[in-house]
């Protein structure tokens, strides 16, 4: 299967979508070849605007423009959006609810080379304590390009977690996507493991190794972090224990949401595979996966440590 | 040049304003009268003189649209809303209370005929720019005007913000700034100055024009001028008196945050009546 990153098919979807909706407007911060956004940009010049170096300025216009009826895609790298443009995202779209859709890409380590000072393992934090805000983070290029077109369709606030690595398919195109739902990979019993993201590939080929010694697993795709999906997470929660894997700090991500949700309604054993409380730095980004502890190996030594401790 | 029946009315119009900007403030027991009494002349102005408007239907997508950034002046706004019937005047009482539609900073979702939330300061022209520029796609001739505060001009997105609207050759937006030259810590020329605030402005590549803040003809005046220039965004720098009409309180940085008793509110109201 080929690789693609999800910021490609973001820029592939976004052109498609400008089509279809002409109310679509795309501001971008100076990095528009980075974030893919000049697809769209050269398809629809009229409707494209580059405000330069300037993240709280971006997602201020485009709130503006959101209040006269335009849906508009701010994107940048995550860490400049969320991190040098929060308090612009959280007084001027958030509180006011305005149809603004972020999509940050360059997210967690797998930014690579350019290290600490590019790699957000925050943003979904962030994001996430946002009253109004929906929070979003594909797995693979099919699922991007459904996110895209979901995000334009809601009405409010969305956050698109997008990456710069290419990463395997694992959907095809009758994949149906719903915001808020979560989706159940793989069936299994002894042990959960809950991703999102580039993370879900992960746990796709953890299960594979967990079943070479007799270990089911399920496999369970978190791409909208929230609003969250109890259910299938109480569901997953049947398994005698839940690994959750996200290429994010370990706090206030994925893992914190899962198990805000657990410890109040199913309470279960839960290990957090993701960035254990520090920067990032330089490298090749399937070396940094390795050097920080989130791999399909790592989701592996996880879940058999839970079901060590439970047995 | 004003007939004088409206300079009349313009000017009585102000008064109102103010009167009520003070009982809202001295009834909520906190606010900031200083700014929202040196803004006052402007956004009576724009409302009760220049802006397109229907009070009746505040979502109007060809109205001309008003960005207070400097939102902590939201009891003069409120005022003019209400004068204009955007909703029953006992709502001023209410200012600050819980429950209330008018909340200490601006909110577009519970305040009809507020255009944009604002108060963290630095936003407004941002949004504006935003604004003006869905209009030029939507070939609408509506326009749009945004009020800063001086001190709010040493937040850098405000710059950022100038940068684009001359970029974009937003010559629909205009911006005021209530240069009453205080802000909450002091002189803002003591603090962290932003002078010279007409050539920072016309460096940026926007059109400037210099004011009386409370000189209605000027304040007009200005505005029809920022209506022919193309290719510009004008910014009209309006020399102001924060504090202005209540004696007590004029040019005295201390009223910039903090409300009158009630004594001190019947003061007010005798010296602005007259």
């Amino acid at each position: 299967m080929a690789k693609i990153a999800t910021r490609e098919a973001y820029g592939e979807a976004l052109a498609e979508l400008g089509e279809e909706i002409k109310d679509i407007v795309v501001l971008d911060a100076d990095l528009s070849k980075s974030t893919k956004t000049t697809v769209f940009a050269k398809k629809f010049p009229e409707r494209f605007f580059n405000v330069g170096i300037a993240e709280q300025n971006l997602m201020g216009t485009a709130a503006g423009l959101a209040t006269c009826g335009k849906i508009p895609f701010a994107s940048t790298f995550a860490v400049f959006a969320c991190g040098r443009a929060f308090e612009q995202i959280r007084n001027s779209i958030c509180y006011p609810n305005l149809n603004v859709k972020i999509a940050a890409t360059h997210a967690g380590i797998t930014v690579g080379e350019d290290g600490a000072t590019h790699q957000s393992i925050e943003d979904i934090a962030l994001m996430r304590s946002l009253p109004n805000m929906t929070v979003i983070s594909p797995a693979d290029a099919v699922e991007t390009k459904k996110a895209v077109r979901a995000a334009a369709m809601l009405k409010g606030p969305v956050y698109l977690r997008l990456g710069r690595h290419p990463v395997e398919t694992i959907f095809d195109d009758s994949y149906e996507f719903e915001v808020g739902k979560g989706v159940v990979l793989r069936d299994g019993k002894d042990v959960a493991l809950i991703a999102t993201g580039i993370m879900v590939g992960e746990s796709l080929k953890a299960a594979e190794i967990l079943a070479r010694d007799g270990i089911e697993a399920m496999v369970v795709n978190i791409h909208t972090i929230k609003p969250i999906d109890e259910e299938v997470l109480l569901k997953a929660a049947e398994c005698k224990a839940v690994v959750t894997a996200e290429e994010h700090s370990i706090i206030g991500g994925l893992g914190s949401a899962v198990a805000e949700v657990l410890i109040e309604k199913k309470p279960v054993l839960i290990k957090r595979v993701g960035i254990r409380d520090v920067f990032g730095m330089s490298g090749k980004p399937e070396e940094l996966m390795k050097a920080y502890g989130i791999t399909a190996e790592d989701i592996v030594n996880a879940a058999k440590s839970l079901i060590l401790s439970y047995k | 040049m004003l007939k004088k029946e409206e300079l009349v009315h313009l000017q009585e119009m102000a008064k109102k304003i103010r009167c009520h900007i003070i009982e809202m403030i001295a009834e909520a027991g906190s606010g900031h009268p200083g700014g929202s009494l040196s803004c006052t002349d402007i956004l009576v102005a724009l409302y009760f003189h220049e802006m397109r408007i229907d009070p009746s239907n505040p979502n109007w997508q060809d109205r001309d649209r008003f960005v207070l950034s400097k939102g902590h002046a939201a009891p003069a706004l409120y005022a003019v809303l209400a004068e204009k019937g955007y909703f029953p005047m006992e709502e001023l009482k209410t200012l600050r209370k819980t429950g209330s539609m008018l909340q200490g900073h601006p909110d577009m979702k519970k305040t009809p005929g507020v255009d944009m939330t604002t108060g963290s300061l630095g936003q407004g022209l941002s949004a504006a720019n935003g604004m003006a520029i869905a209009g030029k796609l939507d070939g609408k001739d509506y326009r749009v005007y945004v009020l800063l505060g001086d001190g709010e001009l040493e937040e850098g997105q405000v710059w950022e913000a100038a940068m684009a609207a001359a970029h974009y050759k937003l010559d629909n937006l205009t911006a005021f700034v209530d240069h009453n030259g205080l802000q909450i810590d002091g002189s803002i020329t003591d603090v962290m100055s932003p002078e010279i605030i007409e050539e920072k402005f016309k460096a940026f590549g926007w059109h400037v024009i210099d004011i009386n803040g409370h000189d209605f003809e000027e304040i007009i005046n200005a505005i029809e001028q920022a209506k022919k220039m193309k290719g510009k965004p004008t910014v009209i720098v309006a020399n102001t008196v924060k504090g202005k009409g209540v004696p007590y309180m004029e040019n005295q940085v201390d009223w910039h945050g903090k409300a009158p008793t009630k004594e001190q509110a019947q003061e007010a109201l005798k010296a602005l009546i007259g």
